[in-house]
């Protein structure tokens, strides 16, 4: 069996690389938006992300117990070292394409911070306490647009359907477990994601059928983001991200 | 009695450091302080002497969050204080800890104060009947979910015609 500390060093690692990568595609974003309003909102979300991405570093740079902080976590490692979900590191393309990523994301996390409200790990339920206030807020937002861009013009039917094929594929891996994921389970430190399917499935299913959009196929496909094999798109990203850190070490303002 | 007399005073520096950080503003709406917005959860001094405050961020991702600690680190530091500052994240914060003064104070700004035990709501399409702080109109519209700050949403009063932000429930 896996010890437990390093079991969750990777678990709160890998929701950190979740929230960070999303929040950094979101930030994308920013000025270039169709509308001022979701020139505000989706570097809002993406605020959000990035302050859950924080609290969860620092956590588990103190599980770890090597002295690492959140900006080394977040800055300073390799790319087979970010364990995110490949969705979230997906390049936005369009606004429906964005939206539509946004809603799966968000539904998965309330389902999962739903679990975590009852953890036996104390910091655990905190950052849960907050994040699924603000996860109401993103799927209501996403929810919305899903809703008006899949049941709207001709045009925004066309584009949420082709980003509807083009991100099922990537969400199978939501409710992948492995010997981390279920040794915390067992402590009931935090969920073991397949178990999260039917809540997940409840909460998008009259989003997406207000949608018109069919139920997605859950069959397993594309993964490899949890043990850090990632798509070509993610070196760009974080050649991006760690810029700064990476030429400047050290850098702060 | 000197025990007594000892945890007197304690009491009286006690509420002495707890005034000096209740008084800082927020940085974004600086007509509230951060006891207003229900931010400041409590300063105590603790065995070393030190006045450790306790606070707690709106949203995780909120950035006045550092600006705040810092200034009531400052806040602290010059009445004379040794300040440590905790950041206590649970029980989360939730727009219910704004004070009534809180919520004058932000009508009276021209920002929209949250509907009281509204934070619960969880409709996909949950509508909220929001006051236009400018003249009590009802008749008004969400412009966008997401304001000029985290904590904030646009919306307009279709009576006056005045645009202005309402402090979203969390």
């Amino acid at each position: 069996m896996m010890p437990l500390q390093s079991a969750l060093f990777q678990n709160v690692t890998r929701l950190a690389d979740d929230h960070l990568i999303l929040g950094h595609r979101l930030s994308e974003w920013c000025g270039h938006a169709p509308m001022l309003e979701e020139d505000l909102a989706m570097p809002n979300i993406a605020l959000d992300l990035i302050g859950q991405a924080r609290a969860l570093y620092t956590y588990a740079g103190e599980v770890e117990g090597k002295g690492r902080d959140e900006d080394q976590l977040a800055y300073l490692r390799l790319e087979r070292d970010y364990k995110n979900l490949l969705i979230c590191e997906r390049p936005n393309g369009d606004f429906a394409h964005t939206m539509l990523r946004q809603l799966f994301f968000a539904c998965f996390m309330e389902a999962y911070w739903q679990e975590v409200l009852t953890s036996s790990d104390e910091t655990l339920r905190g950052i849960a306490g907050k994040a699924i206030k603000e996860t109401a807020y993103h799927i209501r937002h996403s929810g919305e647009w899903v809703i008006r861009l899949g049941d709207g013009t001709e045009e925004s039917t066309r584009r949420t359907r082709e980003a509807f094929e083009e991100l099922t594929p990537y969400l199978p891996e939501f409710f992948e477990s492995d010997e981390i994921t279920k040794a915390l389970a067992d402590e009931n430190t935090l969920p073991d994601p397949a178990s999260l399917q039917q809540s997940w499935l409840d909460r998008i299913t009259p989003i997406l059928s207000e949608a018109l959009l069919p139920l997605p196929d859950l069959a397993p496909a594309q993964t490899g983001g949890r043990t850090g094999r990632h798509t070509e798109d993610m070196g760009f990203l974080l050649a991006d991200l760690q810029y700064l850190q990476r030429t400047y070490p050290g850098l702060s303002w | 009695m000197v025990s007594a007399a000892i945890s007197f005073d304690e009491k009286a520096t006690e509420r002495r450091a707890y005034q000096v950080a209740a008084s800082v503003l927020d940085p974004e709406i600086p007509v509230l302080t951060i006891e207003d917005l229900g931010i400041l959860r409590d300063v105590k001094i603790d065995d070393d002497g030190r006045a450790v405050a306790d606070l707690t961020p709106t949203y995780s991702g909120c950035p006045a969050v550092l600006a705040i600690e810092l200034a009531v680190e400052t806040a602290l530091r010059t009445a004379g204080f040794d300040p440590v500052i905790n950041r206590v994240i649970s029980p989360a914060w939730t727009t219910d800890w704004i004070t009534d003064e809180g919520r004058k104070k932000l009508t009276a700004y021209g920002i929209a104060p949250p509907v009281k035990g509204e934070n619960s709501k969880r409709s996909l399409f949950g509508e909220t009947v929001v006051t236009c702080p400018r003249c009590q109109s009802s008749e008004t519209e969400k412009v966008s979910e997401f304001g000029s700050t985290a904590c904030k949403a646009l919306y307009r009063c279709t009576s006056c015609a005045e645009p202005f932000d309402y402090f979203k429930c969390i």
